[in-house]
């Protein structure tokens, strides 16, 4: 050791890039993997059913308008219904393009930034999508009534 | 000194083997000379049991002795040799020129996903970091028996299959995950922990699920099925993972 250190101390030592950067255990990637399988299996059912009543159950998708939504959203069950469709779908869909920022993106800059943006629409998307459903007005008092759901009228 | 034999006696005819002319296209690279790697054509003339590595050694020894690679037992034993060919993480020592279709010029890389430090020569310490990181030794606590640790051939049976990993890092560099950062564990370091958290004999097993259990463990495997592909050994890699994982699950659940 005691030869030549001091030129050899100048050089990086060529494997410290590649060091592992920071351990991180807990289970949360274990909860997101399972997560993405669940959400899946449940998710299949609510948007087939969706898919189903909305476009197949009476005249079909003919039916699709204004009162035919709002009736829809006047029953509990097609708003428990909605709603947990738009966040399993929203949190399946966000973690599902996590996955593949970090794949793909080398950079921790890139990551960082796709992974905000994610995020940010992600926020707007459920926050947006949540108070649709619950402040929903099936019966907005200056439409015609032609538009509106049956039970507008009693 | 030992060659005295072998010059002396006249070169015989190869008999009914057929020889042919190969082209290997290797990505050379050499940073003393230039930055950027660069395709070298070498055309050799081979018989039709000669493997890549046969052919690296005709070049290296008759053609440009600078060219650079990894190779020790030269019988698929070692590990030393991986590369890629064809576009195919292979051993080269266990490649038959005639498999890999001698006809049109044989594309010879090193490994992706960990540094070059000289044409086919990669720097392997990230991949054995790795390796070390999920402590690949039997780990047991008490007093050591005055036996053998016995094992029923069902125990041994579980994780038969992961015992035969040569840690050639095939299976790692032919990850995609892994070519990204390289901060992924990879197939490799999964496959020698499946080996020890299965075998009944070790007590070390929530230990080595606690370390895969990392951001950058067995959760970022995206079952793409290359490292079972490119295995030399035959290794099932996918399954081991997918057996780790479940593992995981159970013990969490």
């Amino acid at each position: 050791m005691a030869h030549g250190t001091a030129a050899v101390a100048k050089i990086d030592s060529p494997r410290s890039p590649y060091a592992r950067r920071k351990t991180t255990r807990g289970n949360y990637e274990l909860y997101s993997w399972v997560f993405m399988r669940a959400s899946g299996v449940v998710l299949i059912v609510l948007i087939f059913g969706h898919l189903f009543v909305n476009l197949m159950v009476g005249d079909g998708v003919h039916a699709i308008d204004f009162g035919f939504v709002a009736g829809k959203w006047a029953s509990p069950l097609w708003q428990v219904w909605d709603l947990l469709m738009l966040w399993l779908a929203m949190i399946h869909g966000t973690n599902g393009v996590r996955t593949i920022i970090n794949d793909y993106a080398t950079r921790d800059l890139t990551r960082g930034i796709l992974k905000g943006l994610l995020l940010l629409a992600f926020t707007v998307v459920v926050v947006l999508g949540t108070l649709v459903i619950f402040t929903f007005d099936p019966c907005p008092p200056d439409a015609p009534a032609e538009l509106l759901a049956s039970f507008c009228t009693a | 000194m030992t060659a005295t034999l072998e010059a002396a006696t006249p070169t015989p005819a190869a008999g009914e083997i057929p020889s042919f002319t190969v082209t290997l296209r290797i990505r050379r690279f050499n940073p003393e000379v230039s930055e950027e790697a660069t395709w070298e054509d070498f055309t050799v003339e081979a018989h039709g049991t000669d493997r890549i590595l046969d052919a690296l050694h005709k070049i290296k020894w008759d053609e440009d002795g600078s060219l650079t690679f990894r190779r020790s037992c030269a019988h698929g034993v070692c590990g030393s040799d991986a590369m890629r060919i064809n576009g195919r993480n292979r051993l080269a020592c266990k490649t038959l020129l005639k498999d890999v279709n001698p006809d049109k010029p044989i594309t010879v890389e090193p490994i992706k996903g960990l540094p070059v430090v000289k044409d086919l020569v990669v720097d392997m310490e990230p991949f054995f970091a790795s390796y070390r990181e999920i402590m690949p030794f039997l780990i047991t606590s008490g007093n050591e028996p005055s036996k053998e640790r016995y094992q029923s051939p069902e125990d041994r049976a579980k994780f038969d299959d992961t015992t035969k990993c040569i840690l050639c890092a095939a299976c790692t560099s032919s990850c995609p995950v892994f070519w990204t950062d390289g901060q992924y564990f990879g197939p490799a370091a999964i496959v020698n922990a499946h080996r020890f958290i299965f075998d009944s004999r070790d007590e070390g097993g929530t230990q080595r699920l606690e370390i895969l259990n990392d951001k950058e463990g067995v959760w970022r495997c995206r079952t793409t099925f290359n490292c079972t592909e490119a295995c030399p050994r035959g290794i099932e890699v996918t399954k081991a993972i997918q057996e780790v994982k479940r593992a995981m699950i159970t013990r969490a659940f």
